[in-house]
């Protein structure tokens, strides 16, 4: 009787220190790949242009703070890539959706699908150059581009997997074929948008960093090569993990917004 | 309302080519408040009647009426379940039951208050919020009945409802569904491959042969409390009417 007393205390407890003691090994290790990162370089004799120190690395983004515009190249590229995943998600969602609902069309058009979706979209990025100039439409092209594909994928796959019989139900209760696609597809599709789009999320950084990277003057991409042109490895070493940010930023927005879209999704067990 | 199958031949063409008779010649009528069981072995072609008589394709040869006169396509009278509850996830309980009431232009306000009756009927009360993962098994059939209900059939059809259930919750269920169809007076067509349960439920009972789906025989269950199968299920008549469908389906003859 004791031992069945105190087991909901014990049961407890485990869950709160594994949860704080993996918060702490993290931190830890963070902390210590932050010491090598400072110490091991230099001891190790390899020069300052080849791997900054971390406290190169904030020296030189205090310097890109106040002479490079720093806020104004972060801003850039912060609002292309929620501009390029934005558009490419949404028309890849319409299409998506739009070829669920065809099947003719989506037998007509998958191999062109495919072939696209295989082909390296960052690779568009110096033709999109040639035709629209050294301005913000080739990495917006490219972006879109990028993030149009797997949310398209996700939504097609959803779209061919919705459960038949629960289309039949609608059916017998006289929906409409709109009333259907409203009422029983498109929410039936909502897991594997979302995953769609946590995907694309992360892809988004890339399209933006390969556009400014091949061309323009602004953005996170461009002060990496012209970081890499000075030979100004803090620069760069700063750069990435500002991208680096964006991405995570778009991506934790994402998840919380997936948290409340699928809140009727049964929480996994840990 | 009644429901009647008239030399009814349902044909399929299969992904191969060939051509698949899923029942042949079938004719039965169903009268005003009667509850029909269908049995037979599996792949008799039960679910292809239930599909028929909801509308959601037409009979090869043959018409299915209901109230004298023949289905078309869907159609308001026909309210069907199946062994899926079938419930929107992303729906909480009451929003569930309201869902076929969505199309047929009833407001919302009424669309709630109907949902609500039905929900209590179901014996559902205080679940309305819930969201369909938060049930169990049984409690999301009764959710998907009330659904059914709400609609205002005049027939109901129930295909296998009770075969993905606990062998407890199954008993208490057919129980808590025969209570809620007598009260309600409900012509209704079970689909069931549960020789026991067709005894419990019904009044008459049919026996299909294996497909080419035909009517092989048409037992009448001659037993009271048919609102309660709980109270049929002691009565010694009934493991009577099942070893006559026992018989009637061949089933020795397939066992090895």
């Amino acid at each position: 009787m004791e031992t069945g007393a105190g087991a909901p205390v014990k049961v407890a407890k485990p869950i709160m220190t594994s949860r704080r003691s993996t918060l702490l090994a993290s931190l830890g290790l963070l902390v210590l790949v932050l010491l090598a990162w400072q110490f091991l370089p230099p001891a190790l004799g390899v020069p300052k242009f080849i791997i900054p120190t971390v406290t190169d690395c904030l020296a030189e983004m205090k310097r890109m703070l106040l002479q490079e515009g720093l806020v104004g190249h972060t801003l850039s590229t912060a609002l292309y890539t929620v501009l390029g995943f934005a558009i490419g998600s949404l028309l890849g969602a319409v299409i998506g959706y739009l070829l669920g609902m065809s099947e003719f069309w989506e037998k007509v058009l998958s191999p062109y699908i495919l072939a696209l979706q295989i082909a390296p979209k960052v690779a568009f990025a110096p033709l999109f150059i040639m035709w629209f100039g050294y301005n913000a439409m080739p990495k917006l092209l490219v972006t879109v581009l990028i993030v149009f594909f797997p949310v398209l994928v996700n939504v097609l796959q959803a779209m061919r997997t919705v459960d038949r019989d629960l289309v039949n139900l609608a059916r017998a209760y006289n929906l409409s074929r709109w009333g259907i696609f409203l009422k029983v597809e498109m929410p039936s599709t909502m897991p594997n948008l979302m995953a769609g789009l946590r995907i694309a999320s992360t892809l988004a950084v890339i399209g933006v960093t390969v556009g400014e990277l091949v061309g323009g003057n602004t953005g996170l991409g461009f002060l990496i090569s012209y970081g890499g042109g000075q030979a100004n490895a803090a620069m760069v070493f700063n750069a990435i993990v500002l991208l680096t940010v964006i991405g995570f930023l778009l991506y934790a927005v994402l998840v919380r917004i997936e948290e409340r879209v699928l809140h009727y999704l049964p929480k996994a067990q840990h | 309302m009644a429901l009647e199958f008239r030399s009814v031949t349902k044909e399929f063409t299969t992904g191969t080519g060939q051509n698949l008779v899923a029942v042949n010649d079938i004719s039965f009528r169903v009268n005003e408040g009667e509850f029909v069981s269908v049995v037979g072995p599996s792949g008799c072609g039960k679910s292809t009647i239930l599909s028929m008589t909801a509308g959601l394709y037409q009979p090869t040869r043959g018409e299915v009426y209901v109230s004298e006169e023949p289905v078309a396509g869907p159609n308001a009278h026909v309210g069907f379940m199946l062994q899926k509850d079938l419930l929107l996830p992303w729906r909480d309980i009451v929003s569930n039951i309201e869902f076929g009431l969505e199309a047929r232009g009833v407001a919302k306000a009424e669309r709630r208050d109907r949902a609500m009756i039905e929900l209590k009927r179901c014996h559902l009360a205080g679940f309305e919020n819930h969201y369909p993962y938060q049930l169990s098994g049984g409690m999301r059939q009764r959710a998907a009945l009330a659904r059914t209900l709400a609609i205002k059939p005049e027939i109901v059809l129930l295909d296998e409802p009770f075969s993905a259930l606990d062998a407890q919750t199954k008993l208490l269920l057919q129980n808590s569904f025969a209570g809620t169809i007598s009260q309600t007076g409900k012509t209704t067509l079970l689909i069931t491959h549960d020789l026991s349960e067709a005894v419990l439920m019904s009044d008459r009972i049919l026996v299909l042969s294996e497909r080419p789906g035909t009517i092989v025989t048409e037992i009448k269950v001659d037993l009271p409390h048919r609102e309660e199968p709980l109270r049929r299920r002691v009565m010694p008549e009934v493991s009577d009417y099942a070893a006559q469908i026992f018989k009637h389906l061949k089933l020795e003859e397939k066992a090895i």
